[in-house]
Order: structure tokens, then sequence, then C-alpha cells
């Protein structure tokens, strides 16, 4: 989806995303480092479970909500990656019906 | 205009598009009477329509217990009453002991309810605490739980209870704001924003602003002006059936069956009811915060999406006003509810229409005689 | 030379300030320099890692400095940065502002802030709110497809990260900010296979009678430039309707109809843009009295000469007062600070009045024009109001048009009402996403004009704070509150 300009510059930086390694840049906030990576998926809504990605990358629309390092619904595109950031999914429908069951 | 328009002159002008004044509205139509509800903005815009919805027998002042448990009865057959089941749905209600003290306290509590033979209050141990409230903290005692309570959804019950009043030819009219009451030769003329109106009984159901319309017609009320705040996390996990309230510090709690959890329990704002607007004390939202994560660790990663507050009449005693006036022939006050009149709206309805049809009712309600606050001379609103 | 100091955390804060801003775009880093130059002590808050706002996002921080791509306008915020930071006052970025309210007591304002993890309450005895824009919701069907973005949320990936669409991109929708995004995808060596153009036709003659202004101002010759550039590099469909986003799971393709056929283009980026509105989130859970506006089609604040709102002591500067770009925003908000300081008695009448001329011919000089390309780039109005029952309106709580115009048969009249019974505008975008679509469908649907229909009442905290925040709030007298309706 997207592409690094072969002139941009910045550290790399490792994170995982559900446990499985990945890297990105010094300056990517978690929502573009995760595109950047290939992943456009980051979370299925609490309500049906449809499947939801970065959208405005700008703190308006809610929908790049993951879990960062344990706490869950932070908005993605306004918090900067850091070195060994642990980003989860959120599995909304499923997490809440699980809990139900 | 003039209520010998379009309609005709109804028979009960009712002042107050709330749950209270909805409801009465319904009972009056459903009794065949000819009604028209005055509302200053839109039915359920201010406390009936934003409150915590907790539909509750539970930890009642004993002088609104018969009137509960008559409201409760019509609560749990409220989609036959009104086409729409209200969202209401019952899983109790517990009341939780923080200490060994409050629990010894509610032990007490019971034992006079059932004596006035009441049952629907049960003293539970801390086994059954936490079956009922599996997330409760350890430190909890025991409780009490109401097994027939439960909660609706406010804005939604306030509406489909005016509605069902409109489809019984009851006619609200919103945006109309009263201005004057007067009566003459038995008819009250209630001039408004919109043009006066006239019938032989007016119901004062105006909530925050029915000590404007008491004063209006010659009835100052103690009536103090509250704005209950309350906040509603994201959607969460379910964990959690019944509504929990607490007694010693200032806290319900309610689980929607949508995941969000909303958090109330009487901590006021500050309001403006002449622009409708109400300002949130920060300070005493986050003691709610610091309640909820001491008591529901579960909690502690919650976010909060909103919170708001409703513009509410309390009284002194915090107990209602809810009958005749003691001043004026045809005159109705069902107000003051003091921030938990939500339940009893179906109820007080039905009690108000049985009133203003026969002249009496069999339930209790001396302890909500306006006339406890009168201690003046008499005056009144007939015109000179 | 004095400089700009960063407030990591809540405790570094002053319990008052003279001045708060909230937004580091170019009206807030304006607004800073100015009133500052007047001695006043100001905070600015802002939510993003540096200062730029959306327009010159990451501009002290650019992955590419001097990246040609992004176009001469984009490097003009350089400058404006650099003054800000250089400006004596106190900054706080990455941080959150989730209530602004009156003060219970005395004159002022509590603004409600979390930094790093912890929430506080910050009196300021005035306010610029200078809180920009946001992309006019695009409520087509599969909107809310993985894969579909809006064209702005890839412009600030190119800014802050270097990052350019790839693969098979497609971009729609009307505006010039859109043609300016696609010049610089191109430029950045994206690889665009259509740019479908919505603009309806019978725009033309709306905006005719302000052609003349448009003519002599400062955007034609921009305008022109792009059209030119982009027509030349990239494939554009004009005459565009009825776009909808396909796929199962993630966007797959573009189906979309042109003079009545319908077509299909397979992509894996679909970029959505129709112009922007102004993002007034916090100055209505402010209190602050809004307008509809018949032109760009959107509640803007209520404000007098000095941008102030109709809540004392509270002021509204840049795209947040009503859409009029990034120079005309550093304009607004200088002259925003020049109020706030006559208000706080650091300037008298003749001061302010004299230093404030030359900005409002400044100003003026800038919104020439802006009236052609208001009634030009009027978004189609199947775009703003789906015709499709199944397309999602409120993407938080999934509410689609079809539920909305049943409940308005059902006898719901406006969007407070519309929120209690659907939910929609109750998630977590507190009804940033569907609150114009919800008025001008309750409109539409109605028969009424949008300004009677209203707009959502918004609650604080306008952005979600956690329970461990709220609880961490220091109960302090200084204390605590909001305003909300």
């Amino acid at each position: 989806m997207f592409r690094r300009l072969p002139e941009a510059r910045g550290e790399p930086l490792n994170f995982t995303l559900d446990g499985k390694p990945f890297s990105a840049r010094s300056g990517d906030s978690v929502a573009a480092a995760l595109l950047a990576a290939g992943i456009e998926t980051c979370r299925a809504t609490p309500v049906s479970g449809a499947p939801r990605g970065p959208y405005c990358m700008m703190g308006v629309c809610f929908e790049c909500l993951v879990t960062i390092d344990g706490v869950g619904n932070r908005q993605g595109c306004l918090i900067p990656l850091s070195e060994g950031m642990r980003i989860e999914t959120q599995q909304g429908a499923r997490a809440i019906a699980q809990e139900v069951a | 205009m003039s209520a010998t328009g379009a309609g005709g002159q109804p028979d009960v002008i009712v002042i107050g598009g709330g749950i209270h004044g909805c409801s009465s509205a319904l009972h009056c139509a459903m009794r065949g009477m000819r009604v028209l509800v005055l509302e200053k903005d839109y039915p359920g815009r201010h406390a009936s329509g934003v409150n915590a919805g907790g539909v509750r027998q539970l930890a009642r002042d004993f002088a609104e217990v018969p009137l509960s448990v008559l409201s409760m009865a019509l609560w749990h057959r409220i989609a036959e009453l009104v086409d729409d089941d209200c969202g209401f749905t019952s899983d109790g209600q517990v009341l939780v002991a923080e200490t060994e003290e409050e629990l010894t306290g509610f032990r007490e509590r019971v034992r006079k309810l059932n004596d006035l033979g009441f049952t629907h209050e049960e003293l539970i141990d801390v086994t059954e605490l936490r079956r009922l409230v599996p997330a409760v903290s350890d430190s909890c005692p025991g409780g009490i739980v109401s097994r027939q309570d439960g909660a609706a959804v406010p804005f939604r019950a306030t509406q489909a209870i005016r509605r069902k009043a409109e489809t019984l030819g009851a006619r609200v009219l919103e945006g109309v704001r009263v201005e004057t009451l007067a009566r003459r030769d038995g008819v009250w003329t209630v001039a408004t924003s919109a043009g006066a109106f006239q019938a032989p009984v007016v119901v004062n159901a105006a909530g925050a602003w029915a000590g404007r319309i008491a004063a209006m017609a010659g009835e100052p009320v103690p009536l103090k002006v509250i704005a209950p705040m309350l906040m509603i996390t994201e959607r969460r996990p379910h964990f959690i059936e019944p509504v929990v309230i607490l007694r010693g510090r200032k806290l319900s709690f309610k689980q929607f069956a949508n995941g969000t959890v909303l958090i109330g329990g009487g901590h006021e704002g500050r309001p403006n009811p002449d622009t409708n607007e109400t300002i949130l004390d920060w300070a005493k939202l986050a003691e709610s915060a610091q309640t909820v994560w001491e008591v529901f660790p579960v909690m502690r990663g919650a976010s909060i999406m909103r919170a708001w507050a409703g513009i509410e009449a309390s009284m002194p005693d915090h107990i209602p006003v809810i009958g005749p006036s003691a001043r004026n022939d045809g005159l109705y006050h069902q107000f003051g509810f003091s921030a938990h009149g939500f339940q009893l709206g179906p109820g007080t309805g039905a009690v108000m229409a049985e009133l203003i049809a026969t002249g009496a009712t069999n339930t209790p309600i001396d302890a909500f005689r306006i006339g406890r606050f009168q201690h003046d001379p008499p005056q009144s609103a007939a015109a000179p | 030379m004095a400089e700009a100091s960063s407030i990591t955390t809540p405790a570094e804060l002053d319990a008052a300030y003279d001045l708060a801003i909230v937004g580091a775009g170019p009206a807030g880093m304006a607004a800073a320099k100015e009133a500052a130059g007047h001695g006043l002590s100001v905070l600015v808050l802002d939510e993003n890692a540096g200062p730029g706002g959306q327009i010159y996002r990451a501009i002290t921080r650019s992955p590419a400095p001097g990246l040609a791509a992004l176009g001469a306008d984009y490097w003009k915020g350089a400058p404006l940065a650099a003054d800000f930071l250089a400006a004596p006052v106190h900054y706080a970025a990455g941080t959150t502002v989730w209530s602004l309210a009156i003060a219970a007591e005395g004159s002022g304002h509590e603004i409600g802030v979390s930094i790093a993890g912890a929430a506080r309450m910050v009196a300021a005895r005035e306010v610029i709110l200078a809180t920009g824009a946001l992309e006019r919701p695009f409520p087509v069907p599969g909107w809310t497809l993985p894969g579909v973005m809006t064209a702005g949320g890839a412009q600030t990936m190119l800014k802050a990260s270097g990052l350019v669409p790839d693969g098979r991109v497609v971009l729609a929708g009307s505006g010039p900010l859109l043609y300016l995004l696609a010049a610089q995808f191109v430029a950045a060596g994206a690889n665009i296979s259509a740019l479908l153009d919505t603009t309806p036709s019978a725009n033309w003659g709306r905006a005719l009678p302000h052609l003349p202004a448009f003519l002599a101002s400062p955007y034609l010759r921009k305008g022109l430039a792009l059209l030119w550039k982009t027509r030349r590099s990239l494939r554009v469909m004009r005459g565009v309707s009825a776009i909808s986003a396909e796929g199962d799971g993630k966007l797959a393709s573009v189906r979309f109809s042109k003079g009545g056929a319908a077509e299909t283009l397979p992509c894996d980026l679909l970029l959505l843009h129709q112009g922007v509105v102004p993002n007034i989130n916090l100055s209505n859970a402010a209190g602050c009295a809004q307008d509809w506006d018949e032109t760009q089609l959107c509640f803007t604040p209520r404000l007098d000469a000095w941008f102030e709102s109709s809540v004392p002591g509270v002021a509204i500067a840049g795209d947040g007062a009503g859409i009029a770009g990034a120079e005309s925003a550093a304009l607004r908000g200088t002259l925003a600070a020049i109020g706030a300081a006559f208000r706080l008695g650091h300037l008298d009448a003749v001061e302010r009045d004299s230093r404030a001329a030359p900005v409002r011919a400044e100003l003026a000089r800038m919104g020439r024009g802006r009236a052609f390309l208001d009634h030009f780039y009027q978004p189609a109005k199947p775009l703003r109001i789906p015709p499709q029952d199944d397309t999602i309106v409120c993407r938080c709580e999934e509410v689609t048009a079809g539920m909305i115009r049943a409940a308005v048969a059902h006898g719901v009249t406006g969007p407070n009402q519309m929120k209690s019974f659907l939910r929609c505008g109750m998630g977590p975008c507190q009804g940033r996403q569907c609150g114009l679509t919800v008025t001008e469908m309750i409109a539409e649907a109605r028969g009424l004009p949008p300004t009677e229909i209203g707009a959502l009442r918004l609650r604080p905290p306008v952005k979600p704070i956690t329970l461990s925040e709220l609880a961490s709030l220091p109960k302090t007298e200084a204390a605590t509150r909001a305003v909300v309706r």
C-alpha cells in the first residue's frame, strides 16, 4: 500500500504486532508503521466484528485503535512508534462475545 | 392559537414532557380524558432522557416503597402498556456493603421492610454477592438484592410513553413555554409562548422548572435545581449483569447489553435552567472514577467516552411532591423526584390519572403532599 | 534569544496562563508568537508530536527535508514553525485537550488536558481554539473497508514518514486539495491509476458569479499550474458519481458511474477526499454558538471581528473558524491574539487597531477568490447524503443511512434524539465522521434547512480519557469543570 521514499531518513525501530516482529522508522506513528509494514487491518469493530484499518491519520476517526504495551484503545496515528513496542490488534466483538460465553 | 382550536378544549393540561408528564398524559388518555402536554423543549430533553435508566425499588425511602412497587408492576408489562419494551431488562439491582458496619445497617433495613409487608429487598451474604457480581472487590462483605429491579433506556422509554399517549389522542406541543397560570370560573388559562390554552385541570410535571410553575399558582416550594452527573465508557467485555449501587460513597454502576458501562451515583454539577446548560465538576467525576477503580479492579483500563448532567429538581427531604395543590382546585403536582424519579414514572402517572378521575387513590401518597412545605397564609391563583 | 519551553509532564505546567492556545498549526503558531510579543504568558497545547498542524505536518522533523514533491507552499511552514519555537511560550506537544469550560469562580476558563497518561486542569484567562479542519465525511458503500483512506491521511504519511502510496492507487472526490495531493503523490513517484473527479458539472453555474474575484486571486495561478500538472501526468476522469469501494474484508476494487455507465477499477488503495470542514468538537462542547454555512455546507462558529466566539474569552482562529486555508489561518491567529491581548489589557484600542490593520488587509487579499472555490467544489449531494440504505453513516456504531431515514420516519426530529435512538455519534469519534451527514440527512428527510435541524450536542471529554487518568486528577480547589448542554 505504501513504500518508503529512498531519500527518507530515520532510524530503524523494531516492534511486534500480535507477537510477530516488524520494523519501521523513527518518526513513524504506530499507524504509519503498520501501514508501512503492509498491515492495513488493525482491529475488528466491537459492534459487528467488521475489519477496520487506519483511515484519517490525524486523530479524528478512531479507526486505528490498537493496544500498545497492554493499554487498549490507543490512537495509533497519534502515538509515535518507539523501540520494542508491543502492538496488538483489537478484536472487538469477538473479545466481548468470548467473555459473555 | 387557543384551546378551542384543533382538538377542542382539553380536559387536562400537563406542563412538562418528561417521563412523568408523558405518563400522566398516557394514563389520563387511557381513562378517556382529552390531554394536552406543553413541553418547553422536546420530551425527554432533560433528566427524563439523560438519566442512568435505573429501574429500582431497592434502597428507597420507606415513603416511596408502595408507589415504587406499583410502578415496578407496570415496568414488568411496559411493552404491553406502550407497545415498546423501552429497553427494559430485569437483571436485578444490588446494594453493595463496603464494610461490616454497613451490612449491619442493611440487615436492619430489610427486617423493617419485611415488617411492613415488603419482600422485594433480600439480604445477601458474601457468597451470593460474589455470585451476582463476580467483579466486585474482595473486601465487600455482602449487600441487598432486589431481583425484580433492572434498567431501561431513558430517552426511548420517555418517547414510547409519549407516543402511546398520542396514539390515544393526547396532543404534545414541543417548544412551548408556559408564562402564566390563572384560574377563573373553574377553568385554568395557561398562557404560553404559543398562545393561551384552557382546561379545568392542570398537572405540574415540569421537573426542574416545576418550582416556577408552582410559584405562578401562588404555591412556592423550596425546590432546588440540581444537575446529577453521569459518565459512560466504551464498549467493554461483558462482566456484570445487575445494576450495582453503594451506600457509603456515591456510586451507581450499570453495564448495558452493548458493553458500555454507565457510572453515576449523584455527584452534582452546576445547572443553568435558563440556558439548559450544565457545568460538570471534574473533581467529583474523578472521585467517581476513583471509587470505580477501587470497587471494580476490572474497570481500571476503561476509557471514559462522555460525561454529562441532566437538569432535575430536588426537594429538601429528597422525596417528591405528588398530589393535589393545597391552594387551588384543579391543580395537581408531580415533581421533585430528587434524581430518582425515572422508575416511579409509570406508577405515578397511573396514580395521577386516578386522582384526577376519581378524586382519590388507594396508593399511599400522603408523605408527598405539597402542604408539607407550606407554613405561610394561603394564597390563590384565582383571578381577582 | 528566548525559546519555547517544552512541557512533557503535567507537573511542568503552570497553574494558570494568560492565554491557552489549542492547536499548533499555522493559526496556533502565529497566535502564540503574537501573544508572547505582547507579554502574555502563553500555553500551547497540541496533540501531535511536533508543530505544524495538518498542513505543515512534521515541518520541523521532516524525514526528507526540502522534498520538492511537497511543494513550496508546504515549506513556507518552516519559518512559521521556527518563529513559534523561538517564542517565549510553554508548548505541550503530544497533549490531548478533552474539556474546556468557563471556570466556576471568577473569570477565565478551565481546560482539561492529558499529558503522558495523566490528567490535569489548567486555568487560562483567554483561550484561542486553533483546532483546524478535518476532511468532510465521504459516506459511500465500502468506505469502512481497510485499504480505503482519506487522501489527507495519505498526505500525512508522505509528510511525516516519507511513505508514498504504492500499488494500484485511485483518488476520488472533489476539491482543490484533491488535485494538490494528486500532484504531490505523482511527484513523489506514486503510480496513480486514476483520479475520479466527482465535482458536479452543475456547480459551474453556481460558481460563475464569483469568477471575476477568483481570476484576480492568488488561487488562480496555483490552481492552473496544478491542473496542468495533474492532467498531464495522470488519468483524470470527470463527471464521476455513485462511488463504492468493494472487497471482502479489504479493498479490492472501486466501482463508479461515469456518463451513466458503471465501471470498475481494481485497486489496492482508494483515497477519498471531498473538501475539508471546521473541526469544531471542542468549541461545540464548550458551548460556542455555531451556524450552518450554506456555501461550505458545514457548521461554523459564530465569531466577531476578533474571532471571539459567543463564549466570552474563547476565540476560534484558523480553519476551525471556517475554511480559508493555511495562510489565512496564520493571519486569523494573529488577529485573535491581538484581540486577546486587548481584552487582557496589554494593548489599548488604538494600538490594537493599528496593529491589526495590515493583517486585516492581507487577510482580505487572501480571501479573494475563495467564494468561487467554495461554490465550484461543493460536493455532490449523493456523496453527502447516501442514497443507498445500507451505506454506513456512523462508522463507530455502524449505523446505516436506512436506519437514520427510518428513525426520521418514526418521528426523530434532530441529531440529538437520533443519537439517543441509534447511538450514531456516540462512539469514540464523537460524531466527527457522521455529524454533518446526520444533520443533512434529517434536513432532507424532513424538508427543512440544516440550520433548523442543528448539530449534535457534544459532550466532554471530547476525546476519550482513561478511567485511570481521570482518577489521577488532583482534587484541588482550582478544580475541574466543563460546560455541557
